[in-house]
């Protein structure tokens, strides 16, 4: 028996297999987009037919971060702004295992900006979601990247002077294959779109717009959303970089005048994944490397012949 | 210490193949019998100024760099063209010359390239009025000119060469047969004629000098030569490390390339990231995934892996660093040594350390204590970081290469299998009891480990306090549990470091002074006890390697039983020193320091007279170090 044996398992998944048996105390407060995410991703994982113990879930620091309390799956709760690079490595190290990354807008388009761009760049197979709210949720309501100009909180009382991050865009001009916003209040498009990142090979990144109504009450999130598939004044073509370019900076200046568009803006099905790439030029093993270490037939080099050949 | 020894100084700029030139020199003397040690210093640019490196062979083992040295190459300085007048490192192609002349010994020999450096520039520097007082025997040799005629100045190291086993009445074969290993047929053809014409030039020559090849016999076993970033990358290739993640940083790099450069071969993966905390949060990331994985970095590097250090003390996910230390603050001097990071890695990333510090003192402890870090890593669940210096980095040094022919070891330590974990009765309503208070598997504090994708071990890593189940948890009582459990895993690895026995002595047991010291001089603080004892004085000496948990017993059983212990360390401010008296909270009036933090390492010499003046109280006469008196009573 293979030493993974939740890999790949065929079956029919229900909802609450990835509900903790034992819930913690949901320390979110009431009404906070963040349930949405929860559920979304748990509709998606019982969909696709996976395992919890298949599944390891990375999240960052921040309300966003204690998805992890809440979601049944093997778990790495890392630190602020850090867990792509954990995620990325667990699924360098074992390919079979479905890798799914969260965190904030704070965590991930923040102090975690430089990890966000290299991993889109390197077209890692995961998924990564952001919950974005514009806010500071877990610290109380500081401005985020994803604040806009002019917001008033404690740290910046006299209103932001910055403008906005643009995350559709920055992940597509970093190299990400798999494009996508949705909303919280959009609980089925939500759960599509996470089913289609997760079976995505290569990066894909889901900007989700969650409320939160203890810290940001102004938030657009509430407004109505226009789902861009849906609606015939959109017409463009998501796996063409340059139109789904000029479609997010559209959607991204018009959040902030109030008008929400969600859906898909930017597909590349024929890109190789980072772990493709990386197995072709010889620098990664065929076989999931975590494998070998439970394998009793596998052949340990040893380094003496390396270094007798070099160095006597 | 030996009276008949060679220490050859080839110098030059950087870029003018003065590393690669002096290996296969080094080698080529390993080969035909002699211990060799070699010693390099570089500035931190890429191509000129002024660098050396020395090669030391004796017949009967070389430990440290020695004293001083008694033969220069010095090539002249191919990429001497800064422009600006005051530049610290040389305008001109004679500083390979002027700048070693210091540390030349009396009756050295001076070889020179008479065709970068001209006669009138020698006239100005008195060198032959120099070379009467010292008893310098000094040949100018037009090594460019030989290099030339045979199609490449570049080759001029070669010739170079040739003069070098001339006058030392050296056979050249071994040489030339490394250079048949490493080049190609028309590039080695053209080498060959240069180190044999440079060879025939200096036969002319009438030879002043006594000095020659140390007298030797033939190899007794294979040697290998290695620097102290090979013995730790092949010993951490060997201690089943299939995961490297790295961001360069001089001088972590050589570890890094070097997995690099092999991880792929040995089924194993390498990943060059965006900074030093992607590096770190990696390693943890494959480690969790169920591989054995390592970054590391040096100071301003291994600064920014301080927060997924503490998550990996928190969620004990194991992980292995190395910190390769040069001198700071800040990027200090890139390419020089000191051990001014020993507080950093013991206490950097908040609340209270729960790690494993381990500090090799030669070629052959890197290797070891490299696969003892990732075996108590692994079986312990906590993260263990070796720490070494630039020194250790980048000499060479022979070891019998039958040291290195050792098994693998694939075994990942504490994860339990997918039967264990179904016949585990600790199973919580799906969710594995991954941090359990009182498992008990021998090792005290340890908790089982499943990893993803095996079923029935789901559990959450955390970087916050949580309970046994991996929940998120600030209940006070669960707090203290989990603390002491964590923190009571040193106690356990105490012991098993103390049946390794990691500590290296020196010197007669019963010796009246002691000497103690940490990491890479270790060699040189042992040649320097054996010259003490020689000219009548009673010392014995400790290189301690453990650093976290400290090796309390041994260490306070080796100051009880001397008058007075020196502390040899290279830093400023006595760190080590400071380490032993917090540990044992006592001692503090038998220790007193001797530092060096001047960029360059000690000789023996150095620490003889260091010693000396310590034990009669005298001020130090070398202002390159500094002593600092015992605390008092
Ligand atoms: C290195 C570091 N800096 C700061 C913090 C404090 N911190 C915790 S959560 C957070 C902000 C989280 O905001 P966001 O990522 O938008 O997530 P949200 O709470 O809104 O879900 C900050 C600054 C930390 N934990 N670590
Ligand atoms: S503070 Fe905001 S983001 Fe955090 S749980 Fe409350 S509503 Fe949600």
């Amino acid at each position: 028996m293979s030493a993974f044996s939740a890999i790949g398992e065929q079956r029919e998944a229900e909802e609450d297999e990835f509900t903790p048996g034992i819930e913690p105390q949901p320390t979110w407060c009431p009404g906070c987009g963040d349930f949405a995410v929860n559920n979304a991703l748990k509709k998606a994982m019982a969909r696709l037919g996976k395992n919890p113990d298949e599944v390891l879930l990375c999240t960052g620091i921040g309300c966003s971060g204690k998805l992890n309390s809440y979601f049944e799956s093997y778990g790495f709760h890392t630190i602020h702004g850090r867990s792509l690079p954990v995620a990325r490595a667990a699924k360098l190290a074992n390919p079979g295992v479905e890798v799914v990354a969260a965190g904030g807008d704070g965590d991930g388009y923040g102090i975690g900006g430089n990890h966000f761009m290299h991993t889109a760049r390197e077209n890692h197979d995961m998924t990564y979601i952001v919950f974005n709210n514009e806010i500071f949720g877990l610290t109380k309501g500081q401005t985020s990247p994803t604040s806009p100009k002019g917001h008033k909180s404690k740290t910046q009382p006299s209103g932001s002077a910055k403008d906005p991050v643009r995350p559709l865009s920055l992940s597509l001009a970093s190299g990400a294959s798999y494009v996508a916003r949705t909303a919280a209040v959009n609980p089925n498009q939500a759960a599509d779109i996470i089913a289609e990142a997760v079976e995505h090979d290569g990066f894909a990144h889901v900007d989700f717009l969650t409320q939160c109504p203890t810290w940001n009450k102004d938030a657009r999130q509430y407004v109505p959303y226009t789902d861009v598939q849906d609606s015939d004044d959109y017409d463009f073509d998501v796996t063409d970089r340059q139109e789904a370019g000029e479609m997010m900076y559209e959607v991204e200046s018009k959040l902030y005048e109030g008008e929400v568009l969600t859906g898909r803006f930017y597909r590349d099905e024929d890109r190789r994944s980072y772990g493709e790439e990386k197995r072709a030029t010889g620098e990664m093993p065929e076989e999931p490397l975590a494998e070998r270490y439970y394998d009793e037939d596998a052949e340990w080099e040893r380094c003496a012949e390396q270094l007798i050949d070099k160095h006597t | 210490m030996t009276d008949q020894e060679l220490i050859w100084r080839i110098a030059g700029g950087s870029g003018d193949g003065i590393d690669s030139n002096s290996r296969y020199f080094a080698k080529a003397l390993m080969r035909s019998g002699l211990d060799v040690f070699t010693h390099r210093h570089y500035p931190s640019r890429i191509r000129g100024g002024h660098t050396y490196v020395e090669v030391r062979a004796t017949p009967d083992g070389a430990a440290s760099r020695g004293d001083g040295y008694n033969f220069l190459l010095a090539l002249g300085d191919s990429f001497a063209r800064n422009p600006s007048e005051d530049a610290y490192y040389g305008n001109e192609e004679l500083k390979p010359l002027t700048e070693n002349l210091d540390d030349l010994r009396e009756g050295g020999i001076i070889v020179y390239d008479s065709g970068l450096i001209d006669d009138e520039q020698v006239e100005e520097i008195n060198l032959e009025e120099r070379a009467e007082e010292n008893g310098w025997h000094v040949y100018p040799v037009d090594l460019r000119g030989i290099a030339k005629e045979h199609g490449r100045e570049i080759m001029r190291n070669n010739a170079g060469i040739g003069v070098t086993a001339a006058l030392l009445d050296m056979d050249t074969s071994e040489y030339e047969g490394i250079m048949e290993e490493m080049w190609e047929e028309d590039i080695l053809e053209a080498n060959l004629a240069v180190i044999q014409d440079g060879y025939e030039q200096a036969q002319e020559f009438d030879q002043t000098h006594d000095l020659s090849i140390p007298d030797h016999d033939g190899p007794d076993e294979e040697q290998a030569l290695v620097s102290g970033s090979d013995a730790i990358a092949y010993g951490a290739l060997d201690a089943g490390c299939r995961f490297i993640s790295g961001y360069p940083m001089t001088p972590w790099t050589d570890v890094f390339t070097i997995m690099s450069q092999n991880l792929p071969k040995f089924g194993g993966i390498s990943e060059q990231v965006e900074d030093e905390i992607a590096a770190a949060s990696l390693a943890l990331g494959a480690s969790h995934a169920g591989v054995k994985a390592m970054s590391g970095s040096s100071g301003g590097g291994f600064a920014l892996m301080s927060e997924p250090l503490g998550l990996a003390e928190m969620s004990e996910t194991p992980v292995v660093l190395v910190e390769a230390m040069r001198a700071g603050p800040s990027t200090g001097m890139p390419t020089k040594p000191e051990q001014a990071d020993l507080e950093h890695v013991l206490y950097t990333s908040q609340g209270d350390s729960s790690r494993v510090v381990l500090a090799p003192g030669d070629q052959q402890e890197c290797y070891e204590q490299i696969r003892t870090a990732f075996e108590l890593a692994y079986d312990y669940q906590i993260p263990a970081i070796l720490v070494y210096d630039q020194k250790l980095q980048g000499e060479l040094r022979n070891v019998d290469a039958s040291f290195f022919d050792r098994e693998p070891d694939a075994d990942p330590g504490s994860v339990i299998t997918e039967e264990e974990i179904a016949e585990a009765a600790e199973h919580h309503a799906g969710k594995f009891k991954r941090f359990q208070y009182d498992a008990d598997d021998g090792k005290e504090g340890v908790s089982p480990r499943s990893v993803p994708g095996q079923k029935g071990g789901r559990f959450l890593a955390t970087g916050n306090e949580h309970n046994e189940a991996g929940h998120i948890s600030e209940d006070p009582t669960n707090r203290v549990l989990q603390m002491d459990r964590r923190l009571g895993k040193l106690a356990s690895i105490r012991e098993e470091l103390d049946e390794k026995g990691n500590q290296t002595h020196h010197g007669p047991e019963e010796a009246e002074y002691g000497i103690m010291c940490w990491g890479s001089h270790q060699g040189t603080v042992f040649e320097a006890v054996d010259r003490l004892n020689d000219a009548g004085h009673s010392v014995k000496a400790i290189g301690v390697s453990d650093l976290m948990p400290y090796p309390k017993e041994e260490v306070s059983a080796f100051l009880e039983s001397v008058e007075e212990c020196l502390v040899v360390e290279m830093n400023a401010t006595a760190q080590f020193r400071g380490l032993t008296q917090k540990e044992l909270g006592r001692f503090g009036p038998k220790l007193s320091s001797l530092l060096k933090y001047n960029g360059n390492p000690f000789e023996p010499a150095e620490i003889v007279e260091g010693f000396e003046s310590s034990i009669e109280g005298e001020e130090l006469a070398v202002s390159n170090m500094k002593y600092v008196p015992a605390a008092g009573d």
